[in-house]
């Protein structure tokens, strides 16, 4: 079977594998399965965001665990509001998804912008060290701020809601984060096969020439870093309703390191990477957290031999290298 | 009297204590080539940096068109109409020969922030890629990634790169390096038609080409421009055998 072909294949399993064992968990009455599927849904969005600016920009950044974080802490803080009735800097709370995902998607947009508008001025491990750094500022200002919770994060008592749905329902939840996901990828492929996709994926491989033909590639790698945190950022309003709670530790520098690992185990720039890697992340934690603390260790095993011998992960492992056309 | 297309007025540049580029002022007119050659090490690489933008000059200026570029960067020199070809390929490797000249035909046309249309769809786009491999003889590879093409070939497809671009000027570093006999008068006849669509800067170390070629010459020595005229003034110029054509004539 050609490749094309089999990467046809492969990413119709992870979609429908996706949704489907779900669906059968849900006539099964294991809601367990579909909270474990939705997270995966959510990581891999997290990871569809980041595979934008890193897959195919080509811009390792080691922050964008901060961009999960602030989408998580708009739809606790919009919640709080819409549960306490007080206002943040003079505007109402929210408990609508449909007000709050765009909210959380321009928040995390924006701190993209400022971040990016710093750290994409250097390359190689000056922008891995830049990106990290702001990240920690920003967790560090999270824990500091006692009116959301400071380290103890900030509790959602009652889901965001979205209209027709009832959120509180595990299936209602995952079919919507499933849906988003979808688009992402949607997207992710639109702007991978775009104009602007074709100059984000030459100034992966050589900005020199990028430049030299008259493409500026400072303003496309900052589109790039700002749209692919915006769809980090969604993900990341979805974890904090799924968990029911807006951490702190969604912004630590060790998220940031899963969703980069999520990338590589999936295979770098491949449009259903993401799902891949997140579905063995999640995987692992649920199979081997259970027995054990270290299962980190584990992982770490699975991720030294994927970078050692199948460098293009899963993906490039089933269907072959990614032919640029 | 017709204005130059590009100039350079005294600019000087020094890697520490090494004078790459010291105090060369020179001129392209329209319609010429005008080549420069020198020993290797000579600063020739350097100063095609510094017209491109890719590299600061310590002193002096870059005239284009009539506007200081000097502060430009290497982007807006190239959407001003200067087309450069690299001394040591520099392509996209994972994107096919015509991808690689639609990106250089998508810089030209400006319109590089579209989300929606799939370029690889876009049959002008392709055709119009296709016509300008053709030109340079690559039509048979259009497909090859550029990482996969043999040396020659690459150098063709640098060449063509610059073609989409439609410069106002060529900057061509050592367009012939590393390319047999054939290729070689093949890129010559070429390159003699090419200047009337716009004028060349050319960088070679093959004297046969330059000869063939050239409406003027410079010649770089450690820096400096040290003699500057027609072919035979060149061939002719006693200090320029000295130091430069010197034993190989
Ligand atoms: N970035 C740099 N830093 C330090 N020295 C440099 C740098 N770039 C070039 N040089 C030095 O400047 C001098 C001129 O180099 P340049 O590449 O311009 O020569 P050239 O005339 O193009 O030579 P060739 O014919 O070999 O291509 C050389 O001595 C080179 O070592
Ligand atoms: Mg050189």
């Amino acid at each position: 079977m050609p490749d094309k072909r089999r990467e046809y294949a492969l990413n119709a399993v992870l979609a429908l594998g996706l949704l489907l064992v779900p669906l059968w968990a849900y006539w099964a009455g294991s809601p367990f399965t579909i909270t474990v599927f939705t997270r995966i849904a959510i990581f891999a969005l997290a990871a569809v965001g980041l595979n934008i600016a890193l897959g195919l920009g080509g811009m390792v950044s080691f922050g964008h665990a901060v961009y999960f974080g602030v989408g998580g802490y708009v739809a606790g803080i919009a919640a709080q509001h819409a549960f306490n009735g007080e206002t943040f800097l003079g505007i109402a709370g929210a408990n609508q998804m449909l007000i709050i995902w765009p909210v959380a998607m321009i928040a995390a947009g924006l701190l993209a912008a400022v971040i990016g508008a710093f750290s994409l001025r250097t390359s190689g491990i000056f922008f891995i060290m830049i990106t990290l750094a702001f990240a920690q500022m920003v967790y560090y200002f999270a824990i500091s701020w006692p009116t959301y919770g400071g380290e103890d994060g900030l509790p959602i008592y009652v889901r965001n809601t979205f209209p027709g749905l009832n959120t509180m329902r595990p299936w209602n939840l995952f079919i919507l984060c499933w849906c988003l996901l979808m688009l992402a990828i949607g997207a992710f492929a639109l702007i991978r096969a775009s104009r602007f996709g074709a100059a984000l994926m030459a100034i992966r491989q050589n900005p020199d020439r990028v430049a030299a033909v008259g493409i500026s590639p400072f303003g496309i790698k900052l589109a790039a870093f700002v749209i692919s945190a915006m769809i980090t950022g969604l993900a990341g309003a979805l974890m904090a309703d799924l968990s029911r709670f807006a951490s702190p530790a969604a912004m630590a520098w060790t998220m940031s390191g899963e969703l980069i690992v999520i990338i590589i185990l999936g295979g770098t720039g491949r449009l259903f990477g993401p799902v891949a890697g997140a579905a063995v992340l999640v995987g692992f934690e649920v199979i081997f957290g259970g027995m054990t603390e270290h299962w980190r260790l584990w992982l770490g095993l699975v991720l030294l031999l994927t970078v050692l011998f199948a460098r293009g992960g899963i993906v490039t492992l089933i269907a072959g290298r990614e032919r640029l056309g | 009297m017709v204005d130059p297309v590009l100039s350079l007025s005294h600019l000087s540049k020094s890697f520490g204590a090494l004078k790459a580029t010291d105090d060369v002022s020179l001129t392209l007119m329209p319609g010429e080539i005008h080549a420069l050659i020198g020993p290797n090490g000579a600063g020739k690489s350097t100063l095609i940096g510094q017209i491109s933008g890719r590299i600061a000059p310590d002193a002096g200026t870059i005239t284009f068109k009539g506007r200081d570029i000097t502060g430009l960067s290497v982007a807006q020199r190239a959407r001003l109409g200067l087309g450069r070809s690299f001394q040591i390929s520099s392509l996209i490797p994972e994107y096919s020969a015509r991808r690689n000249v639609m990106l250089g035909l998508q810089a030209r046309q400006g319109h590089s922030f579209r989300f929606l249309k799939p370029v690889m769809h876009d049959r002008r786009l392709r055709d119009e890629a296709e016509a300008i491999l053709a030109k340079v003889g690559l039509a048979g590879r259009a497909s090859v990634p550029s990482a996969e093409l043999s040396h020659g070939e690459r150098r063709l497809l640098e060449i063509a790169v610059a073609l989409a671009l439609e410069p106002a000027c060529f900057l061509l570093d050592e367009p012939m390096a590393g390319m047999g006999a054939e290729g070689v008068g093949a890129l010559v006849d070429f390159l003699r038609g090419l200047k009337a669509q716009a004028p060349i800067l050319l960088i070679e170390h093959d004297m046969d080409a330059v000869f063939a070629l050239a409406d003027r010459l410079s010649v770089l020595v450690y820096g400096r421009i040290i003699a500057s005229g027609s072919v035979e003034e060149i061939r002719n110029d006693p200090a320029v055998r000295e130091a430069y054509l010197g034993d190989s004539e």
